[in-house]
Order: structure tokens, then C-alpha cells, then sequence
């Protein structure tokens, strides 16, 4: 009948106690946390202590959240450049000359070969610049990055496979994480938190930062160095460059490209010793510093073009040979604008142009006002709920009351352990729960109520009222299941935080309105042995 | 100590009866809300509508919407709509989604910084682009039509064809009025709108699977007891559970909308108003649809008709 062994009270207990223990971490701030943990004496086992807390989302502690899309035909231009030069190879070593030159299709390549001799001279060995894509040591080599296809008129199109793009999209994604970590790392930043999302894009987000303008500037940049010489006007093999501070005047940049960004292995922000000017040094590795020493000492007396992300910084003329694998870019930066350079270069390039597709900013002084305002309903919520339960329902409503601060202690906890983020709408779903985890209690309450008056005894019609009202309450917590669950995948960000504490209210409401009111009734039959219901 | 006491025990409150006021009362309204989501619509936010949202706050604590909204127009982003916001030198400013792009939408934050930023503090900024919008809405509209779908099978499993349709029909109504608030308040309707729909739904549900658990139950206990007379017992001995939960949601709802603060307040409207839409429907149209679906079509014993049940 209404008995609970001991063994059941003590584990109950137990679940409870553990629960709220480990929620302990999180009521704590960061310091007294850290403090915590060091005053704690070696011989404890570390597993024995609750470390870890709920994470404040970035509405409640303030930050930003940029999120970044890879863009893809910017990609599959730079793949497609690099493409063209190795079929420009190709076509040097079988002496085959195609007509009108290699086109750039937006996702590969055409030649025109009208020779049939020489097509098929060449096909071979362009089917070898297909790479094939995923686990070939499975055996499954079906796929490969790139189509070749020939038309009877001699038409070769090297065009990039759905397969292959996305390839190819994944690896960007994978190098961009590397590349922006870097970037934030360099630029002082503390605790990013940067992670793929979805199949091109990067979410970026960083705790604290008031304004992220500095962040999407180190964010939004490819960082592409290359250094090559200033070409003659009109001559075939250059590229129209525009210059840095000259107003959109363009100047004539040889194609040919004699060291990139990444042959650097070092560059820091400097001032010029004559100038007084800020400027960037940088050490080239073993193969940039031959390269960069040949070509300046064969060129000595002509300029040389500092491009970056297609634009010519600077341009100074070759003085002497420089083989000693370091020098300066100087292009009248200002102090920031030198010392961004340097991260960026150290950092590396950025397989393609990162575009900011969401943004969110939070001032932490806004955050911290959240966070009262949230404590604050709680605590009201809290109060009203249970002055209106004990109200009606007088001893077993302070039994309810116990159970919801229970409830309440055991979603912290649980988020705790599963250090998940706390967000605005999750305060409100904290909220939110206190108002309906009493229903359960209500349910029994009520339930006990009618079987009493329907002739039982006491322990009789508190046993009923727990039995029938049980499933009643497995309906209505799985009615509020579903939409928290759904809310859940569909939701991110501050929204999922609702979900997320949805979800365990339900789950703890369960443990505490049932089996611990259930547990604290028993124990006061059992020592009250009362005539009459309290309600 | 006396207690309160929520309803009385052996009441017998004609609530079936009340659908004559009901039902006409719930099919204008929504018709209504239909009628204004047409002609007036949503107010969109920047999830779904792409653009920026800056909440500005003076940091001198006065500030010129008038100047300010000038000042914003000529940048030439267009139409800017600013407002007074929170607490006094508070200010919000809704820039519209930019041609061009995603790339385009940031030279409207950095526009803002620079012409403000001397003046006032920026305690929030959003931007969402044209892609990500669209995938906003996108994954909105998913959520509502799967919690519908989802909501659908579970009755489906828990509950007899007419309880199903009978709860259903409650849900569906719940979500049009909260769309109508959603309407006629100008609350802004965003991914966090979303979520209080989704809530809504679950509480919706939750009102009326109680009141039904108990319908079922009566249904067996009772073979021979007409339909009208069996609700309204279920609602009646229901009654006390249903104010209370409704009571200490709302209670709790009240104290998030007084003290939750601006950013969390009209979640907290919308979902208070929506305890009060889903505890009426629960009562005055899930419950009396049984009445017109016929409560014990599909159970192999009919009742007859006219038959008085046995008193309790």
C-alpha cells in the first residue's frame, strides 16, 4: 500500500542529492568556481567533484555570433585558375597548342583542339588531373572530382562534378576553421568557439566582444599575398591591378606569380626605422627565400608589385638582391592596419572569400541586465506559485513546493553536466516550468481529492489518486514533449536553449512530482497516521 | 486554516451549453484573424524578413527619435523605422534587408556605428542576410506544420478517431487566435514567435488530453450516459485541476512579463495570452465538437438514446 522502503528512500534521496550537487558549480561565478576547484585537496578524486557548469549563452553574457558562408564560385574560380595552369602544362609537354587559348567556365575549363591526333595525345593525360573523391581503399572509386568531356569539332570541357565541388566545398570549410582560428588566436581574442555548420558555412562566435567590426575585418579577408613584378602597359601576360590609395587607377601586374603568402613562416608588425612609418616584416621559408633572391637579383632597378587579395599595396623598386629571406611591405598603413596584416599573413590565406551571412551582437551590459531581470521572474514566479499551492492545498501544497524547488535545482544540474547554454528564452522556459510543473501535483492532489470523497480510506485514495493520476501526467508531459523535442532540432542558438530546458523539466518534473511527493506523503502517513486529508 | 477551494466538488455546470456562445464566438475570431492576416499581416522580424535590428541606448540618457530617424533616412539603406525602446534613452532602429547580397548588409551596421556611436552605445545588434532569412522561414513554417503532423499520430496512438479530431480541431484553433494576437498586437514575429506557437501547441494539447483522459474513462464507467451529460461531468470534475494549472502558469507567465525584461516580455504576453485561448478551447470547442463528431460511433456497443445514467 502507501509504503516505501528504505532502500527506495535512500536512493531517492541519493538521485536528489547528487542532482542538486552538481548544480552547485554553476551558482557559482567563474572565479569562485576556479577557486573552488584549487581549494579542493589532492587526495579527492577529481570524477568525485562537480565541475562542470552551465554555459551562458552569448544573449545572457554578451559577444557576437557571426556566421560565415564559404562562397563557392569564388572557390571554384580559384580551383579553376589552378586547373588551367596545370592543363597549361599539360599542353607545354605534349607541344599541343589549342585554339583561342584555355577558357574559364564558372566550374572548370574549355580548350578547343581541333586536331584529332592531338587529342588524343592529350585526353589521357587529362583524365589524370581527375582526382577520384572519398575512401578509395574501400574500393569505391566511382567518383572523381572532374568530368572530362569532347565534342566531334574538338571542343575539351574539364568541368568540376557536383561531387567534386562539394569536395571540395567540405575542404574549404576544414581549412577555413584552421585559418580563422589562427586569425583569432593572433588577434588576442579569448575563447572563440568556432565550428562548421552545415555543409559551406563556419559559425563564429566569441564572448565579450563589443564590437565585432574588427573581428569581421580579420574574418572577411582571403589574405592572399602574392608578390609579383609591375608589368609593361599593353602586354599580353598581365593583369590590371588596382592600387592601393591611388583612386581606382589600375596598373599593369605580370601573371606570373615568384613567391605567395605561403612560403612566409613569420610576419610581425614593425615600424620603419628611417620613416617612423608602420610596417610589416616577414621571414620567407628556405623555398621562398631562393625564389624571392633570384628573382630580385635578376630584376634590379624594376618594381615589384605587392598584391594582396588582387590589389597592389605597394610597388618599391628592387634596390639590390634580396637573399637573406626576410623584408618589409610598407604601403602607409596605420598602426592597426599593420599589426591586422601581420595576423592575417601569419594566419594564412583563406581557400576562398568567407561572406558574413548573420550577425548577432549582445553588449554585455545588456546581458548582465537580462540575467537580473531573469533571476528576478524567477524568483517572483517562484513565490506567487507557491504561495497559491500551499493556499489551496495547505500541507501537501508545501510538499508541491518542495518537490518544484527540487525540480527547479535538478534542471541546473542536469544542465550542468551536459554544460549546456543557458539562453534568455531558456530563463523563460525556467519560468515557464515552474508555472506547469505543479501540474502533476495537481493532478494527484485533485485525484486523491475525488477518490476520498468517493468512499476510500485515506491511504486508499492517496494510493488511487497517484495510480490513476499517472497516466494522465504521462499524457500531458508528452503532449509538451513533442513541441519542446521539435522546437529542439528545428531551433538554434537562443531558441534551442528553450528547447533544451523544456525537455529536462519534463523529465525532472517526473522524478520530483511523483516519486518525491509520493516519497514525503508516505513518510507523514507513517508518522502522522493524520484522520483527515490536509485539503 | 481554510483553504481556497478552486470549484466546488459536486458541481454540475452546463458547459456544453455555453456552445451556442462559443462556437460563433470562436468562428469570427477566426475568421477575423484570417481576415486580418490578409489584409494587415505579420510583423515580420529580421529572421524572417532579412535587415538589421540595432538597440541603441543614449549615453546620456536623452535621446531625438525624430533627429535620429532623419539622420537614419539619409543614409540612403531605406525606409528606417525607429523607435523608443526600454528604458528612458532607449531607442531600436530596423534597417530593411539591402540589395545586393549578403555582403551588402554590413556597410549598414558600420554606416550606423560611425554616425552614432559617439552618442549612444549599441547594446544589440542583428543582421541577417537574404539566405539565411529565407531559411528561417523555411524551418518555422517546418516546425508548425511537423508539431501539427506530430501531434496528429499521437492522438492518432493515445486516443479513439472522435477524441482525435475533437482535440485536434482545438489545436488548429489555438494556433489561428495566437496568429490573430500576433496581428493585432504588431508584436514582432520572429524565430522566438516560433517558439511560443510550438509551446502553445504543447499546452493546448496538454488542456485537452486531461479533460478527454477523463471523457474515456467516464465512457467506460458509464456505457449508457449520453454524450452532452457525460462532457460536461468530465469537464466538471476537471474543473479544479484545470483552473489550478492555468492559474499557476498564468501566475508565473505574469511575473515573466512584469520583471522579465524588454527582450523576453512579448514572449511572455503572447504565451500568457495563449493559456488563456488554450484553456477556453480545452473547455468550450474541443469538448462540445464531440457532441456534432458523435462521442461512441466507434465503440461496438451503442448506447440508446434518452436513457438516464445511474446517479454516482
Amino acid at each position: 500500500m502507501l509504503r516505501f522502503s528504505r532502500t527506495k528512500i535512500i536512493a531517492t534521496m541519493a538521485v536528489i542529492l547528487i542532482g542538486l550537487l552538481l548544480a552547485v558549480p554553476s551558482l557559482m561565478g567563474r572565479e569562485e568556481r576556479e577557486a573552488f576547484l584549487r581549494s579542493v585537496p589532492n587526495w579527492v578524486p577529481s570524477w568525485l567533484i562537480p565541475s562542470r557548469a552551465v554555459v551562458l549563452g552569448l544573449d545572457l553574457q554578451g559577444g557576437s555570433h557571426v556566421l560565415l558562408e564559404v562562397d563557392v564560385p569564388d572557390l571554384l574560380r580559384t580551383q579553376s585558375t589552378q586547373l588551367r595552369d596545370d592543363v597549361r602544362r599539360v599542353l607545354r609537354e605534349a607541344r599541343v597548342n589549342p585554339q583561342g587559348g584555355i577558357q574559364l567556365n564558372p566550374r572548370g575549363i574549355q580548350i578547343r583542339v581541333p586536331d584529332q591526333a592531338d587529342r588524343d595525345k592529350i585526353l589521357p593525360r587529362l583524365r589524370e588531373l581527375s582526382q577520384p573523391i572519398g575512401n578509395t581503399v574501400l574500393g569505391q572509386g566511382g567518383n572523381r572530382d572532374l568530368d572530362v568531356t569532347t565534342t566531334p569539332d574538338g571542343l575539351i570541357t574539364l568541368t568540376y562534378t557536383d561531387a567534386g565541388t562539394n569536395e571540395k566545398v567540405r575542404r574549404a570549410v576544414d581549412q577555413s576553421i584552421e585559418v580563422i582560428r589562427k586569425r583569432i588566436d593572433f588577434g588576442g581574442t579569448t575563447e572563440p568557439s568556432i565550428q562548421r555548420q552545415g555543409a559551406d558555412r563556419v559559425l563564429v562566435q566569441v564572448p565579450g566582444l563589443q564590437d565585432p567590426q574588427r573581428l569581421k575585418e580579420l574574418l572577411g579577408r582571403t589574405a592572399k599575398l602574392e608578390f609579383r613584378m609591375l608589368g609593361q602597359q599593353g602586354a599580353t601576360d598581365v593583369d590590371m591591378l588596382p592600387m592601393r590609395d591611388a583612386g581606382g587607377q589600375k596598373v599593369p601586374v605580370e601573371r606570373r606569380v615568384i613567391v605567395e603568402g605561403g612560403d612566409l613562416v613569420d610576419a610581425q608588425p614593425a615600424f620603419d626605422s628611417r620613416t617612423n612609418e608602420p610596417i610589416v616584416n616577414f621571414r620567407f621559408n628556405i623555398r621562398g627565400a631562393q625564389r624571392f633572391g633570384q628573382a630580385t637579383s635578376e630584376n634590379i632597378g624594376r618594381p615589384l608589385a605587392i598584391v594582396l587579395d588582387n590589389e597592389v599595396i605597394s610597388a618599391p623598386t628592387i634596390q639590390t638582391a634580396i637573399t637573406g629571406g626576410s623584408g618589409q611591405i610598407s604601403g602607409r598603413f596605420t598602426v592597426q592596419q599593420a599589426q591586422d596584416l601581420a595576423v592575417l599573413l601569419r594566419a594564412g590565406a583563406l581557400p576562398a572569400k568567407l561572406t558574413v551571412v548573420e550577425e548577432r551582437t549582445v553588449g554585455p551590459g545588456l546581458g548582465k541586465d537580462s540575467i537580473e531581470a531573469g533571476k528576478k521572474a524567477t524568483y517572483v514566479a517562484a513565490i506567487l506559485v507557491m504561495i497559491f499551492m500551499f493556499a489551496t492545498y495547505g500541507l501537501f501544497g508545501l510538499f508541491a513546493n518542495i518537490a518544484l524547488l527540487v525540480h527547479v535545482g535538478l534542471i541546473f544540474g542536469l544542465m550542468s553536466v551536459l554544460e549546456a547554454t543557458l539562453t534568455l528564452p531558456g530563463i523563460a522556459g525556467i519560468v515557464l516550468t515552474i508555472g506547469t510543473a505543479v501540474d502533476s501535483n495537481v493532478l494527484i492532489y485533485e485525484r486523491i481529492r475525488e477518490e476520498q470523497h468517493a468512499g476510500r480510506s485515506i491511504p486508499s485514495a492517496i494510493q488511487a489518486g497517484f495510480e490513476r493520476a499517472f497516466a494522465t501526467i504521462v499524457d500531458s508531459n508528452s503532449t509538451m514533449a513533442i513541441a519542446a523535442v521539435i522546437l529542439f532540432f528545428l531551433g538554434s542558438g537562443p531558441v534551442r536553449g528553450f528547447a533544451v530546458v523544456f525537455i529536462l523539466g519534463i523529465l525532472t518534473t517526473v522524478i520530483t512530482a511523483v516519486t518525491l511527493t509520493r516519497m514525503m506523503i508516505a513518510l507523514w502517513y507513517h508518522w502522522m497516521r493524520p484522520k483527515a486529508l490536509p485539503f | 486554516m481554510r483553504l481556497i477551494r478552486i470549484w466546488p466538488e459536486h458541481a454540475h455546470f452546463d458547459f456544453m451549453r455555453l456552445r451556442r456562445f462559443s462556437f460563433p464566438l470562436s468562428a469570427t475570431l477566426s475568421l477575423l484573424t484570417i481576415l486580418v492576416l490578409l489584409t494587415i499581416g505579420l510583423n515580420f522580424g529580421i529572421d524572417f524578413k532579412g535587415g538589421t535590428l540595432m538597440e541603441l541606448q543614449s549615453k546620456s540618457g536623452h535621446s531625438d527619435v525624430a533627429q535620429i530617424r532623419q539622420t537614419a533616412q539619409g543614409f540612403g539603406f531605406g525606409d528606417v523605422e525607429v523607435q523608443e525602446f526600454g528604458t528612458a534613452g532607449g531607442l531600436s532602429l530596423r534597417f530593411p534587408i539591402q540589395e545586393g547580397g549578403e555582403a551588402a548588409q554590413s556597410a549598414v551596421v558600420q554606416k550606423a556605428r560611425d554616425t552614432f556611436g559617439n552618442d549612444y552605445d549599441f547594446q544589440r545588434v542583428e543582421t541577417v542576410g537574404p539566405r539565411v532569412s529565407g531559411e528561417l522561414v523555411q524551418s518555422g513554417t517546418i516546425g508548425i506544420i511537423l508539431s501539427v503532423i506530430a501531434v496528429l499520430f499521437y492522438l492518432w496512438f493515445r486516443f479513439e478517431r472522435e477524441l482525435a479530431i475533437g482535440a485536434i480541431v482545438g489545436t488548429l484553433h489555438d494556433i489561428v487566435l495566437t496568429v490573430g494576437f500576433f496581428v493585432i498586437t504588431r508584436h514582432e514575429f520572429n524565430m522566438t514567435s516560433i517558439a511560443a506557437i510550438l509551446t502553445i501547441v504543447g499546452y493546448s494539447l496538454n488542456e485537452t488530453v486531461v479533460v478527454f483522459d477523463r471523457t474515456r474513462e467516464l465512457m467506460r464507467r458509464y456505457k449508457t450516459m449520453p454524450v452532452t451529460e457525460l462532457l460536461n461531468l468530465s469537464i466538471n470534475t476537471t474543473m479544479s485541476r484545470t483552473v489550478m494549472t492555468a492559474t499557476t502558469t498564468a501566475l508565473s507567465l505574469l511575473a515573466l512579463v512584469i520583471f522579465g525584461g524588454r527582450a523576453i516580455e512579448g514572449f511572455a504576453q503572447v504565451m500568457l495570452y495563449g493559456v488563456v485561448i488554450c484553456t477556453y478551447s480545452a473547455i468550450f470547442i474541443s469538448s462540445p465538437m464531440l457532441i456534432y463528431i458523435g462521442l461512441r460511433s466507434s465503440e461496438t456497443v451503442k448506447a440508446p438514446e434518452g436513457k438516464v445514467a445511474p446517479a454516482e
